[in-house]
């Protein structure tokens, strides 16, 4: 495993959850530090019913699998102590407090380097450490909000729109890992670990693409335009690139480029078929066909009779034709079209695990890539709550007889 | 031990082959922390990007003008490279050599055709580093399908998840899916990087963009395999936090606000002048404000249609309350939490003027990343990276300029 020689607490709630998933897909030996009541996101919804009736977040068992858990109450004097003794020999802590948290308890990045001057300390946070927003709040809608991706999703005029999977502290979690190994290359060469900062604002504006880029160069706004894409043409055209089907919605664009052209000439032939090309699209010339000139009049036109089409069509028979034609285009997938993709089947990309908290086997998406030839593993399930406490205590020397004495402190 | 490097990732070598977003974004993040990221592009073919998309600078049309390759590929060099000559393939593998990690995103297939495959590479270089990132992946019935990161995006599930529950599905906007790959993928050959300098062994990574974009909604595939429930698009609303959603202000910007407790509730409600409200039967509950949540939402829109929206967020963050105004790309460049991170960052561009670049979302404590340069103009590093990276000599590369190597 290419992680398989470092070491992780994470100290975090769901903003650090994918960061410390991430690492323990990779290798990593992860302890999830909870409080002594567990962590909060062990209730977030969606919920299932764990085996003693009480509600278990799916979240949590999807984003803390391949992890071991411990519980501590680390602000406490003893808790702080057995924490740093951990931190002692570990490579990199991930925490997702608010800014100034850690400092406030005594174990500020000047402390955790005097402590162990190797370690790669990984703050996630809304907004950064510092800086006007440092102390906002911020959950997964005012992230996007503030971001910017916000504002390019939703009807036009209409409400901003997200995602109804929070998707703020995934882009935070997989570009905190980023950051944290970029720190430990510098580490192989300097011995010293570093503090990674990272901006959950900054993270979700990734997927900003080149929208930025419109106002930067020509001071156009992009902005949400329901169902169209807006900015492909340069006379301001817009494109459907949502249609209705038979049994769902469609993901297609007319595009220019090679494969573009490609797709539309496939889609005409395929209409034409069907006897629902009209003779002046079979007589377009696609070779030389482009859309960063196309006008919105000239856009309608092609759209038309596309539309009536993809109404007699359902989403498999989209999907099946546009591989068979290397057609560009998806169908708009529900989770129970991706539960049931042949593709992922014949990846291996499915795991399934025996899962303590609901008592069921479980299937879970497997590891984020191949890596020579094989599916990263998963190799355990979520922890239930201090299930490691024993071992993980046991590692830094603390008895049996003491960790009792600790659990009857409330402090694991 | 070494002391006194600024950079993070100092004499770390990446070749790129490919193009568009998917695979050259993850070079970018790269470059900002000091790798030295070579883009291989032809005059035949050069990066997709450089002519297939707007923006382009004064909406001129040009290789050396585009916005979209411009933001992807900042602080790298720029070259052009024959692959299907000889020679240029002869220098392919050279530049393989000197690198520690090749990053692609061809089509499946398309680098073996090349002579470019892992197998191959990692013969010339045994300590190599290779990801391949495509849209389904370099195995599986589909994994020749073309496509691009914009529909894949609804092919993994987020367009589903987009919009009102009574409304149609929204588009993301851009190619979502990618830049969720492009963060698997950094992640992947960052890890890849460090072990193999710890055991000198090759890695190859098969990155899906696909099976990357469904890691982000894999609560939702969890709770299908659970309790059979199909997730749908819920608009703005959440399950825990009411109210949850974006409210229209005075200047026709829009301002999100959630609650997450009875505290925070509270603190809304005296933050709006309306200590009333919780007093109110209708929302002195949680249950029961999810009950009468559009109630509550219409009333809060009332308050907050008087305002601004970034007088809005500033007072209910003073408040103690989630809030942000919705940025829009405008905005984007005025935000005050984004200057002081200088997260935009201008360079010169010979054709383009002044552009601005984005820095990524994290900074290291001791050798911060920062954008090293302007995105180059097509083939503009090809002489500086043959002759001054990897030792050709003059005369040597004008023989090989004279036989379209470089073309």
């Amino acid at each position: 495993m290419l992680l398989g020689a470092y070491r992780v607490i994470e100290i975090a709630d769901e903003k650090g959850a994918l960061a410390g998933k991430i690492f323990a897909d990779l290798g990593a030996d992860v302890i999830k530090v909870e409080p002594p009541r567990g962590d909060p996101a062990r209730r977030r919804p969606p919920l299932t019913a764990a085996r003693d009736g009480t509600p278990i977040s799916l979240f949590w068992l999807a984003l803390n699998v391949n992890k071991r858990g411990i519980t501590l109450a680390w602000e406490t004097p003893t808790g702080r102590e057995l924490l740093l003794r951990l931190i002692e020999r570990v490579d990199f802590v991930i925490e997702s407090l608010p800014p100034g948290t850690l400092q406030r308890s005594g174990l500020g990045w000047e402390t955790l380097h005097r402590v162990n001057p190797r370690l790669i300390l990984i703050s996630i946070t809304p907004f950064g450490q510092e800086g006007p927003y440092r102390d906002f709040l911020g959950s997964d809608l005012e992230v996007m909000a503030l971001s910017g991706t916000l504002s390019l999703a939703g009807e036009e005029d209409g409400e901003p729109m997200r995602v109804s999977v929070p998707q703020a502290f995934f882009w935070a979690g997989v570009e905190a890992v980023m950051g944290g190994l970029t720190a430990l290359a510098f580490r192989a060469v300097s011995g010293r670990g570093q503090h990674v900062d990272v901006s959950a604002q900054v993270a979700a504006m990734a997927p900003l693409a080149m929208a930025p880029a419109h106002w930067d160069l020509n001071r156009v706004n992009p902005l949400r335009a329901g169902i169209f894409v807006t900015g492909r043409s340069v006379t301001g055209a817009k494109m459907r690139a949502l249609w209705r089907c038979r049994d769902g919605w469609i993901n297609f664009i007319i595009y220019g480029g090679a494969a573009g052209r490609h797709t539309n000439q496939q889609l005409v032939a395929w209409m034409r078929e069907r006897g629902m090309a009209p003779s002046w699209l079979t007589e377009i010339d696609w070779s030389r066909f482009e859309v960063t000139q196309l006008t919105q009049e000239e856009v309608d036109r092609l759209e038309a009779p596309i539309a009536e089409f993809f109404l007699t069509i359902t989403k498999q028979e989209f999907l099946q034709e546009a591989i068979r034609r290397q057609m560009l285009g998806y169908p708009v997938s529900t989770v129970a079209d991706i539960a049931s993709d042949p593709q992922l089947e014949a990846r291996g990309f499915w795991q399934e695990v025996r899962d303590p908290t609901t008592g069921r086997s479980l299937r879970y998406p497997g590891g984020f890539a191949v890596i020579n030839g094989e599916r990263l593993p998963l190799r355990r399930p979520a922890p239930r709550c201090g299930e490691h406490n024993a071992e993980v205590f046991a590692e830094i020397g603390v008895s049996e007889a003491d960790l009792q004495y600790l659990a009857a402190l409330g402090i694991v | 031990m070494e002391t006194g490097r600024r950079d993070a990732l100092e004499g770390v070598k990446v070749v790129e082959f490919g193009g568009y977003a998917a695979g050259p974004f993850i070079g970018k993040y790269l470059a900002n922390f000091g790798a030295t990221v070579v883009h291989v592009e032809s005059k035949e073919r050069p990066d997709g990007f450089r002519l297939q998309y707007p923006p382009f600078k004064d909406d001129r049309i040009g290789i050396n003008r585009s916005g979209c390759f411009t933001i992807h590929n900042d602080s790298k060099y720029g070259i052009t490279l024959n692959l299907k000559h000889p020679e240029g393939k002869r220098l392919a593998y050279r530049l393989v050599q000197w690198a520690d990690i090749v990053i692609e995103n061809m089509r499946p297939g398309v680098m073996a055709r090349l002579g470019l495959d892992f197998q191959t590479l990692c013969r010339v270089n045994p300590r190599l580093v290779m990801l391949s990132t495509s849209n389904m992946g370099q195995t599986g019935p589909w994994a020749l399908h073309p496509g691009f990161g914009s529909q894949l995006s609804s092919y993994s599930g987020f367009t589903n998840l987009v919009g009102e529950p009574d409304g149609p599905p929204q588009l993301i906007y851009g190619p979502y899916v990618d830049y969720v790959a492009v963060g698997f993928g950094g992640v992947a050959v960052l890890a890849a990087l460090d072990y193999s300098r710890r055991t000198g062994q090759a890695v190859y990574i098969d990155l899906s963009q696909y099976e990357a974009g469904v890691h982000f909604i894999s609560p939702a595939l969890l709770d299908y395999e659970v309790s059979g429930r199909i997730a749908h698009r819920e608009g703005n609303r959440d399950p825990v936090a009411v109210p949850h959603g974006c409210f229209p202000c005075r200047d026709g910007q829009w301002c999100a606000i959630s609650c997450w407790d009875d505290q925070e509730w509270e603190r809304l409600a005296h933050a709006v002048g309306h200590p009333e409200w919780c007093e109110d039967p209708r929302f002195r509950t949680a249950p029961e404000r999810k009950r009468h949540e559009a109630e509550l939402h219409r009333r809060l829109a009332e308050w907050t249609k008087e305002r601004e929206a970034r007088d809005v967020m500033w007072h209910l963050q003073r408040h103690g309350v989630h809030a942000a105004c919705v940025n829009t790309m405008k905005d984007l460049f005025s935000d005050p939490q984004l200057l002081f991170r200088r997260v935009w960052q201008e360079h010169e561009h010979p054709e383009m003027g002044r552009v601005c670049y984005r820095m990524v979302s994290y900074q290291l404590s001791e050798t911060p990343g920062f954008i090293r340069r302007g995105a180059p103009c097509l083939g503009q590093d090809t002489r500086t990276v043959f002759i001054e990276m990897l030792g050709l000599s003059e005369r040597e590369f004008e023989d090989l300029q004279e036989k379209g190597v470089f073309e």
